[in-house]
């Protein structure tokens, strides 16, 4: 994992950054070659989306050529392609995340919908009046709300573990939550606000010994280290497609067999059944019994070659890269007069949010944006993070091994016109 | 600078910004809501005092950016002495100015210094900030059964 204070990568992984050209690498992204107000696009706005390869953009734009049509339906030929190009997706992605099967990988909407499934699913049939879930202070509202919602409806609790003004969970607090009552587990693996890396592992290993599942979401990870959902021990990994440089409206729910399987359908309609009578139905097996309807075929299959590309770079190279480019990121902010962090994690990945005195995030945006920099201000859907710190938005700047530091040089020369105009 | 910035950020919204008018919660008053903007966390709240149909006096309070509170202090010095009748015309044409509809010479020149914020209409995604405190000011005027709070 990236990390702001231990730069460069484990003993024994040296990767040379010269092997990594981010110059070769930009050819295969054309947005990255386009204008925005007259200036060329600096695009730092990573965590709320990546840029596509144009492997992938090939791959949906041959799709809708020479193969679209419904999957798991029709005996003809074109059928038959897109559901052999839509399965191979989930066959490569449980190997790429190292699931026993693929029958453990599930295709959603989103992260978000992956997250409201399982609390739907295992959470209406499994959590009970009184029981605790527990999730972080540095959530994104898609892990917040679902639980809420099931809380409200079984009068379960939601116990929160808290953050410290670094930005760091406070993981004594995490361990004096733990009781017999816990009965759910759902954390982020690393903040879209502030960056911070969570000890994911030390959760996952509490809960293992009380025999208490436990949700990763890895919306803002997976992008940035290899993910072994085995090595890790956790029951459900979630995150979203359109994050990992494939399309949109595409989200990947792992889950562990075993639970999936006890868990009832989430949604009901056409391919998650068996059969169908008005006396009775009964439920397709797995993975289908969660994936109701049509899905977005286009953009799974357009993850195919996402998977692909990434494995070419390899997560060595990319983590490399991308660490001495988020240190080189932190070390310019820091030498601005007039920038104030917010959050100063222990270990961070990717992202450094940020305020200019005196100005709102949102005026830093605007003038960023004029200047070509797409940069993400508000309150990055973690309003309780906002709060803790006491600030009601701020600005975020997340990078992706595909940015530069001349980039980031830009930045910050785009910085100094934002206090220009408010001087 | 770019002229499109030049034109958003002029100096009065800067000096309304960092100088916001009648910024204070305002005891007592008539009148009072509360304006929030989910997508960005902007927040607004309007006092008003409405005498006679007439508004009297208004303040107002909040947490936003240099377009949202330069709007909302510009405002509350325009509307002091007009009546609801008045501030709602005002409203639709103010509306009309940062969306870049149409608004004749007439009206306007009635909008006076608020004619600032008409630079918002070259970004979209920022009309919001600018119309969240007249927003809140409708919503104030509106609630005329809010009990009056004297202490």
């Amino acid at each position: 994992m990236s990390s702001a204070k231990a730069a460069g990568s484990a003993p024994g992984k040296e990767v040379s950054t010269s092997a990594f050209n981010v110059h070769e690498i930009r050819k295969d992204f054309p947005i990255l070659h386009t204008e925005v107000h007259g200036k060329p696009l600096v695009y730092l706005d990573n965590a709320a989306s990546t840029q596509k390869p144009q492997c992938v953009i090939d791959k949906v734009a041959e799709y809708y050529s020479a193969t679209n049509a419904n999957i798991h339906r029709g005996v003809h030929l074109l059928s038959q392609k897109a559901t052999l190009e839509y399965e191979g997706v989930r066959e490569k992605l449980a190997a790429y995340l190292n699931a026993s099967s693929s029958k453990e990988i599930i295709f959603t909407r989103g992260t978000t919908e992956a997250i409201n499934l399982v609390a739907y699913s295992y959470g209406r049939k499994y959590i009970h009046e009184g029981d605790e879930i527990i999730i972080s202070y540095l959530e994104h509202h898609s892990n917040i709300v679902p639980w809420q919602m099931l809380c409200e409806e079984k009068k379960a609790v939601l116990k929160v573990i808290r953050m410290d003004d670094n930005g760091d969970l406070d993981m004594d607090h995490f361990h004096s939550l733990l009781s017999e009552k816990t009965k759910f587990i759902s954390v982020v693996h690393v903040s879209n606000a502030l960056g911070t890396v969570n000890p994911v592992e030390e959760i996952i290993r509490a809960a293992k010994e009380r025999g208490i599942p436990v949700l990763v979401d890895g919306a803002q990870s997976v992008q940035h280290q290899h993910i072994d959902v085995r090595a890790l021990g956790c029951d459900f990994f979630v995150f979203s497609a359109h994050k990992l440089y494939a399309p949109t409206g595409v989200g990947v729910l792992y889950g562990r067999k075993e639970l999936l399987e006890k868990m009832p359908p989430y949604q009901g309609g056409g391919d998650m059944i068996a059969s169908v009578s008005f006396e009775k139905t009964t439920y397709n097996e797995l993975p289908y019994k969660f994936e109701a309807g049509t899905p977005n075929i286009e953009g799974v299959i357009g993850l195919g070659p996402a998977l692909d590309y990434i494995q070419k770079l390899g997560f060595d190279a990319i983590q490399n890269y991308e660490n001495d480019l988020l240190v080189y990121t932190g070390k310019i902010l820091r030498g601005t007069p007039g920038v104030k962090l917010l959050g100063e994690p222990k270990v961070r990945s990717s992202v450094y949010s940020f305020q200019l005195e005196g100005i709102h995030p949102h005026d830093t945006g605007t003038i960023l944006d004029l200047e070509g920099v797409a940069i993400r201000t508000g309150h990055h859907c973690a309003q309780p993070v906002m709060k803790r710190l006491g600030v009601p938005a701020t600005a975020r700047v997340s990078i992706s091994f595909y940015n530069t530091k001349e980039e980031i040089d830009y930045f910050a020369l785009s910085l100094q016109k934002v206090f220009e105009v408010f001087k | 600078m770019n002229p499109e910035l030049r034109e958003l950020y002029q100096q009065v919204i800067l000096d309304h910004y960092k100088d916001p008018r009648n910024y204070k919660v305002m005891e007592p008053h008539t009148h009072h809501a509360e304006g929030h903007n989910p997508l960005c966390g902007d927040q607004v709240e309007i006092f008003l005092k409405v005498e006679d149909n007439v508004i009297k006096d208004i303040s107002f309070q909040g947490n936003g950016c240099a377009i949202s509170k330069s709007s909302a202090s510009l405002m509350t010095a325009f509307v002091k002495g007009r009546t609801v009748e008045d501030v709602q015309k005002d409203f639709d044409h103010f509306h009309a100015l940062v969306m870049g509809g149409e608004i004749s010479d007439e009206d306007r020149e009635q909008l006076g210094k608020l004619a600032v914020l008409e630079g918002v209409k070259e970004f979209p995604m920022r009309v919001k900030c600018a119309s969240l405190a007249w927003h809140t000011l409708i919503a104030a005027i509106k609630n005329e059964h809010e009990k009056v709070i004297t202490e």
